[in-house]
């Protein structure tokens, strides 16, 4: 066995801007503003920092970031596709650069108008992964109708309802209302609310979608031994993984023998051969939540239960604080803020440090996920 | 039946320009021409084939539905791509398929959508399972009638399951897009 991952290094500083459907300022200066935070929280120059990772869909670049907030001279730069699915990833890749001694100080952040911003899948100039022909001229034109599809065939195969989606927007919903930062911290959700809404792609109403919002995020990525000597308790990256799967098709995944498990699967089973702990100890999850039917796909995924339990597995309160798995205790991407996923793993950081606003009791492991449904990635944080 | 090796021939597929064309965008807000009868298919996206993609399309506009094969190991895969994930051949046939398939999922579709899409709101879009392939699965649209809209047919008629078979407007401006009818309306 060669080098490890495991423990070897940490997350020391988070950032992040206002959550707002509007900010006025561009998506540099949020960036920046989100990077510099995190830098301080950490206690490190930005001179020091000679590592940048983020997501390909990521509009302001490393040249940018790196002249304007003062960085050194940077050794290690790396971008991460399809989407969502790149969030964990972008501290998967600084944590290995750093632990082979390719950087010493990394920086990941992601900075994003979505909220004031066009919607992605109005402009069709943009090819998808899967080449647009087979499914655009169809209708089936955004996101939503993509896993839409997949829910309704989860919902026929196993049994799960809308009320199992609820569950899962319920929890994001009550963690937000605890979260001063989050865009929903003051609107209450319920279940009359969930049940009467507009349909998005029926079977998706509006409360099984993300939000929409103008914010960045951003965390920096040190080694074990240099977290040591940093302003706040470590969060230890005990292990980093990226799945994509054989003959995965992206959010159409709809061409394989079995559509409905998906990358998550493949990310898991390297995030757990990588890793001293399973399942039985996360006391938190992160995990991605563009769309509630995400979360009982990824509970399959990520082997909190069996394949089509995910759906049964939210029942009774088990995502909530005190259940089996409380989830996305910041919000989420339903209810904090859709920043395409990286708040998520800032509150991770945030419950191995005690101080969340949903804090968990003793919360010693998280689990953060990026987005299911796309080639994606995942983090198990310990503190 | 033609050599499966070649191309159909027929005019040129859509431009190289990776992106989706709109069909008369510029026009689907005038009043309607009352000479011809509307086109319920105005102002919808249509495909622009890649080089993988194209023969698919081709075929279509002749109303057949073909899936790339393997020329070697008889594999078909969607969709089309250079090579067999099989057994890395670069061989490759277009099979006809029966046009017979199963509803394997659906959505319906409420705004915010694109403007030619709204206008139809709600509509279904469905995944169809192939017949002989099942897990070459389709997205496509539920019809009343080969050349009707998308949102013709009553969603409580949507069912998981329920036989369908492949139709091939033909639209005075083109191409052609594959659309499903209910085997038991």
């Amino acid at each position: 066995m060669g080098a490890t991952l495991k423990d070897a290094t940490a997350i020391v500083g988070i950032g992040q801007t206002p959550f707002a459907k509007r900010l006025p300022e561009s998506e540099k200066a949020l960036a920046c503003r989100a990077i510099i935070a995190a830098l301080d929280d950490a206690g490190i120059a930005p001179s020091e920092v000679d590592a940048f990772a983020s997501y390909t869909m990521e509009e302001t670049d490393e040249v940018e970031i790196a002249k304007s907030i003062g960085a050194g001279d940077v050794t290690h730069f790396s971008r991460v596709g399809f989407g969502g699915g790149g969030s964990c990833a972008t501290v998967g890749h600084l944590a290995a650069a750093i632990a082979t001694g390719q950087a010493s100080v990394g920086v990941a952040w992601r900075s994003r108008k979505r909220g004031s911003g066009p919607r992605p899948w109005t402009s069709t100039r943009v090819q998808l992964p899967t080449p647009a022909q087979w499914t655009r001229p169809f209708g089936l034109l955004r996101p939503a109708d993509e896993i839409g599809m997949l829910a309704r065939r989860y919902m026929h195969e196993y049994g799960a309802t809308r009320d199992h989606f609820f569950n899962v927007a319920l929890a994001c919903r009550n963690r937000a209302n605890q979260n001063p930062a989050a865009m929903m911290y003051d609107r209450p959700l319920t279940r009359e609310m969930y049940m009467t809404a507009r349909w998005i792609s029926e079977p998706l109403c509006l409360f099984d979608n993300c939000l929409e919002t103008d914010g960045a995020l951003a965390c920096v990525v040190v080694s074990a031994a240099r977290a040591r000597d940093c302003r706040r308790r470590p969060v230890y990256v005990h292990a980093a993984a990226q799945g994509l799967p054989a003959q995965h098709h992206g959010m159409v995944n709809y061409w394989n023998d079995d559509p409905l498990s998906g990358p998550a699967w493949t990310a898991a089973r390297h995030l757990w051969k990588g890793s001293d702990l399973g399942p039985q100890d996360v006391d938190v999850a992160q995990i991605y939540d563009a769309f509630t039917p995400l979360i009982p796909l990824s509970l399959e995924g990520y082997g909190f239960c069996g394949r089509g339990e995910g759906a049964a597995f939210t029942e009774g309160g088990a995502l909530e604080i005190g259940g089996r798995l409380p989830l996305n205790t910041g919000g989420g991407g339903l209810s904090e803020a859709y920043v395409h996923g990286f708040n998520l793993i800032i509150e991770g950081v945030r419950q191995l440090r005690g101080t969340s606003t949903a804090q968990v009791p003793g919360a010693a492991t998280c689990l953060v996920t990026a987005g299911e449904g796309v080639p994606t990635s995942a983090l198990l944080l310990r503190s | 039946m033609r050599a499966d090796h070649s191309r159909p021939t027929g005019p040129a597929t859509g431009p190289a320009d990776p992106s989706v064309t709109v069909r008369d965008s510029m026009t689907t807000s005038l009043p309607p021409d009352t000479d011809t009868p509307p086109d319920p298919a105005a102002g919808l996206l249509l495909p622009v084939p890649d080089d993988d993609g194209a023969p698919f399309w081709e075929y279509a506009a002749r109303g057949e539905l073909r899936v790339q094969t393997c020329a070697d190991c008889d594999e078909p895969r969607f969709p089309p791509r250079p090579c067999c994930p099989h057994c890395q051949s670069f061989g490759a046939r277009w099979q006809r398929m029966s046009g017979r398939g199963r509803i394997w999922s659906y959505v319906l579709a409420h705004p915010p959508l694109l403007p030619a899409y709204a206008a139809l709101a709600p509509y279904n879009a469905i995944v169809v399972e192939l017949a002989e392939a099942p897990r070459i699965r389709l997205v496509g649209n539920l019809v009343a009638a080969p050349d009707a809209a998308l949102n013709s047919v009553d969603p409580a008629r949507l069912r998981i399951g329920a036989p369908v078979k492949a139709v091939f407007p033909t639209p005075p401006g083109g191409p052609t897009v594959p659309r499903w009818m209910l085997e038991r309306p």
